[in-house]
């Protein structure tokens, strides 16, 4: 028996969708930026924002108000203590913004303080991690050109192989994804550093396929079926690819999925960013990209 | 289309010749001649995963203008001596030029010949000044930068050297940008150590106690202390701060220095006793030719035991010779270690370093003055510390989390696709093997999210695949034989499979651009991966079908 997620000669109709599926996205493009704003702005890690992260293992199981009520001495700006990676209440992350006087005795003071706290117990630093105001600066240029770049580069490279049209609705649905992903970020309180732009590039570079596939179908469809019922033609080729979609994007999840869930703690933010944006970039290929089509052939006549 | 057997052949040396790569990683103990002829690196773990220290480094290379410009000017006051040239200042302009107050007037255009003449590396930039006893003088443009440059190189040299002395396995030390070092340091666990090894000027200065406004040297240290107190610093202050207020109470040509000790509770070295020395020193630590650590004295303690140059040891015994009874001051990077009374004078070239040294800090101090100074000081931009056991646990969930995603992958394609599935999932393992072993052989470095970008990989192969077979059951749908429909297939996807992997590609090589250490790791292994996903898929599992379809007479996809 041959399995078959979907039917062949399914047609459902996607394009008709297009007014809610828009106001989908901006709720929740809007609520994330609504999440950003009410947090003071993006919230970025040492990578960006400059200052230090030490990731301290404890023999014993303590909470973060704890860990920072132990650190109170130390007065440093913008002290964050997170639970690392779930489990027994044991790792956790400590990250300062406000740089102090002397990068090298932050970590060392944290430890002697840390120590004080608990007496009873052993305190390992597993990493740690200090980043100056320069580094952090460039970081946050090159981050921001990078990922820009390789949205203006799906352009060209889309439009290249396509139409400018496709390639105009290839970037609106990547910025959409990497909107998406960002807004999904924020809310579950992921500091934004190096991972998560390799994510947001990998996003844009995987959504693009799915995009790709689809733009593939609708041109050879309109050549075969010509351009009268455009709308037609595009529910069609989405419908042709829907169980291709479904597919690869379904077992790419499951990969994610897996590094989500067992690649460890500093893998973790990475791959939910993935998670998110993968599922973003299927939903913006079928109700986003190819409307866009659409709508700038109807511009034009 | 190429035959049968001439596809099958490139594609068995392609993995052959990629086995040969693969051999390094899983065989520790190669033989001799494979060593020779092949490749005998295998995998490189990143720091994220091995553990160590990531240092960037910034050098001052405006310290490095201003020390040559220093020393222009004591060449220039030479030359004018022996020009009968007569000067009444020096005004520093910036880290570059300066300006020659002259007694007459009426010298200038003589001076201005003199500079053209014998300084090759000064100008005379046109100014507005209207100080007609003035003249300006600059270094060029490009002798700024070969000065700069210079300061970089010999910072490297100096940093590799000492990383060497020190012995660090596979360490990297490199350029980065203009005026920035990027150090990496496998293994090296204690970054507080890492960085006093790498980032310490190491500029060491024995210069002369200058007791001559004191009745003794005890009363020296009361009345300074009272003198910074008066004036409202403390021995925290810049020496800059601390000149500038004492003005007039200091004779000229002294300065203040502090002295550091290590304070026994907490083990660390802080700032404590002002001392008041000659400002030039008497000897450099230029002069040094070895540097070891020794213990002995009166605790049993660890010294460090220097030897002058023999031009080092003629100085040294001269000095010492004329400032018996004095305090000889060991400066190191603007700190004084000790200051022993000398006694009588000192020949052979010798002379100890004593400051409550741990074993650890005199042996890396050692190290630094073996390996000699930085040209200029370094700041430490960035600093990142991973520790062995985080590394292992990365190890072990990252390769945990790839193969239960590629397990669960292989699994899915199986059920779903059968006979088809199985092909897609010969590939997916041949393809996961090539990563590796080019990942070898490129001798790239892999990190915890190149780890994730390999599950990741596998993950999106499977879509050429999947691709491959949607398409060819719609062509089988429309009634053709399997062999067209495969045929038929494998041409129509062709393009789409590579317009996908190409721009998946761009994001790869653009976050390669961007990213550093463990990032570049991700773009390393996503852009290989993508790389052998289209082999794999359009020409391994092409020949697989083909194979396969020409004992076939129905198939199910």
């Amino acid at each position: 028996m041959m399995l078959e997620i979907i039917k062949p000669n399914t047609n459902i109709n996607f394009i008709g969708k297009l007014k809610y599926t828009v106001i989908l996205s901006t709720v929740i493009i809007l609520g994330g930026l609504f999440s950003i704003i009410s947090k003071g702005g993006l919230n970025y890690g040492v990578d960006f924002s400059g200052g230090t992260l030490i990731q301290a293992r404890f023999s014993q199981s303590t909470t973060a108000s704890e860990i920072k009520k132990g650190l109170e001495p130390l007065n440093a700006e913008g002290l964050v203590v997170q639970n690392f990676g779930g489990g027994n209440n044991s790792e956790f992350l400590i990250r300062a913004s406000g740089l102090p006087e002397n990068l090298e005795q932050f970590s060392d003071q944290t430890l002697k303080l840390l120590q004080e706290a608990y007496p009873n117990g052993s305190i390992e630093i597993r990493r740690s991690e200090t980043v100056g105001p320069k580094i952090s600066a460039s970081l946050r240029k090159k981050g921001f050109w990078a990922v820009a770049l390789s949205i203006l580069g799906m352009l060209i490279y889309v439009t290249w192989r396509f139409e400018f049209r496709f390639g105009v609705g290839a970037i609106v649905a990547l910025t959409h994804d990497v909107l998406i992903t960002l807004a999904a970020i924020s809310l579950k309180g992921i500091p934004i550093d190096l991972s998560i732009i390799a994510a947001f590039l990998t996003v844009v570079g995987y959504s693009v396929n799915d995009t790709i596939v689809v733009s593939d179908r609708i041109r050879e469809n309109l050549r075969k079926l010509g351009t009268r019922d455009e709308t037609g033609v595009i529910n069609k080729s989405i419908n042709e690819t829907l169980g291709r979609t479904i597919l690869t994007s379904g077992v790419t999840l499951l990969s994610v999925l897996a590094l989500y869930l067992f690649g460890g703690g500093v893998i973790q933010d990475f791959a939910f960013a993935l998670l998110v944006g993968f599922i973003a970039g299927v939903y913006s290929t079928i109700y986003i990209a190819s409307p866009i089509v659409l709508l700038f052939k109807k511009k034009k006549k | 289309m190429k035959s049968f057997g001439g596809r099958a052949i490139v594609i068995a040396a392609v993995f052959l010749g990629i086995t040969v790569f693969f051999v390094p990683i899983f065989v520790k103990n190669l033989p001799s001649w494979w060593k020779n002829v092949l490749p005998s690196e295998g995998l490189r773990l990143g720091l994220d995963l091995q553990g160590g220290v990531h240092l960037v480094l910034e050098v001052d290379v405006q310290k490095a203008v201003e020390i040559q410009r220093d020393r222009a000017i004591e060449n220039i006051k030479e030359k004018f001596q022996a020009e009968k040239v007569e000067m009444i200042s020096i005004h520093l302009i910036d880290e570059k030029s300066f300006g020659i107050q002259l007694a007459q007037e009426d010298q200038t255009a003589q001076v201005e010949e003199i500079i053209q003449k014998e300084f090759p590396n000064l100008t005379l930039p046109i100014t507005d000044s209207i100080d007609i006893d003035t003249v300006i003088v600059s270094f060029n443009e490009p002798y700024v930068t070969l000065v700069k440059d210079s300061a970089i190189h010999q910072a490297i040299d100096t940093i590799r050297n000492r990383i060497d002395q020190f012995g660090v396995a596979e360490p990297i030390v490199q350029r980065q940008g203009t005026d920035q070092i990027v150090i990496q340091l496998p293994g090296m666990k204690d970054p507080r150590r890492a960085i006093e090894l790498v980032g310490r000027t190491a500029q060491l200065e024995f210069k002369i106690v200058d007791t001559s406004p004191f009745k003794s040297a005890s009363q020296m240290y009361s009345e300074l202390d009272q003198w910074i107190e008066e004036a409202g610093l403390t021995s925290l202050s810049s020496p800059e701060e601390i000149s500038s207020a004492l003005q007039g109470k200091i004779p000229e040509g002294s300065e203040i220095l502090f002295s550091s000790e290590v304070d026994p509770r907490t083990q660390r070295r802080s700032v404590s006793k002002p001392y008041l020395v000659k400002a030039i020193p008497a000897l450099t630590g230029d002069l040094i030719e070895d540097a070891a650590v020794r213990i002995g004295g009166q605790y049993n303690t660890p010294y460090v035991s220097i030897d002058f140059s023999k031009e080092g040891a003629t100085i040294f015994e001269k000095v010492t010779g004329e400032n018996v009874e004095k305090q000889m001051a060991i400066v190191l990077d603007g700190t004084v270690y000790s200051a022993p009374v000398i006694r009588e004078k000192i020949g052979g070239g010798k002379a100890v370093i004593e400051g409550r040294f741990t074993t650890d800090e005199a042996r890396d101090l050692a190290i630094v003055l073996r390996s000699g100074a930085l040209p200029a000081p370094v700041t430490i931009l960035e600093r990142r510390t991973v520790g062995p056991s985080l590394g292992q646990d990365s190890i072990q969930q990252g390769v945990r989390a790839t193969l239960i995603g590629a397990a669960s992958v292989v699994l899915f394609m199986g059920i779903y696709y059968q006979v088809c599935g199985l092909i897609a999932d010969a590939a997916l393992l041949l393809n996961l093997f090539l990563i590796l072993g080019l990942l070898s052989a490129f001798g790239a470095t892999l990190t915890l999210p190149g780890i994730a970008g390999i599950a990741l990989t596998l993950g999106m192969a499977v879509d050429a695949n999947v691709l491959i077979n949607e398409r060819i059951r719609e062509e089988l749908r429309l009634g053709k034989t399997p062999r067209a429909a495969i045929d038929a297939g494998y041409d129509r996807v062709f393009w789409t499979i590579m317009d996908s992997n190409l721009t998946t590609l761009l994001a790869g090589v653009i976050l390669f651009q961007f990213g550093t250490g463990p990032i570049k790791g991700f773009a390393v292994t996503l852009s290989i991966g993508i790389v052998t996903t289209l082999f794999t898929s359009l020409f391994v599992t092409r020949l697989i079908f083909d194979g396969l379809s020409q004992k076939w007479s129905t198939v199910r996809i």
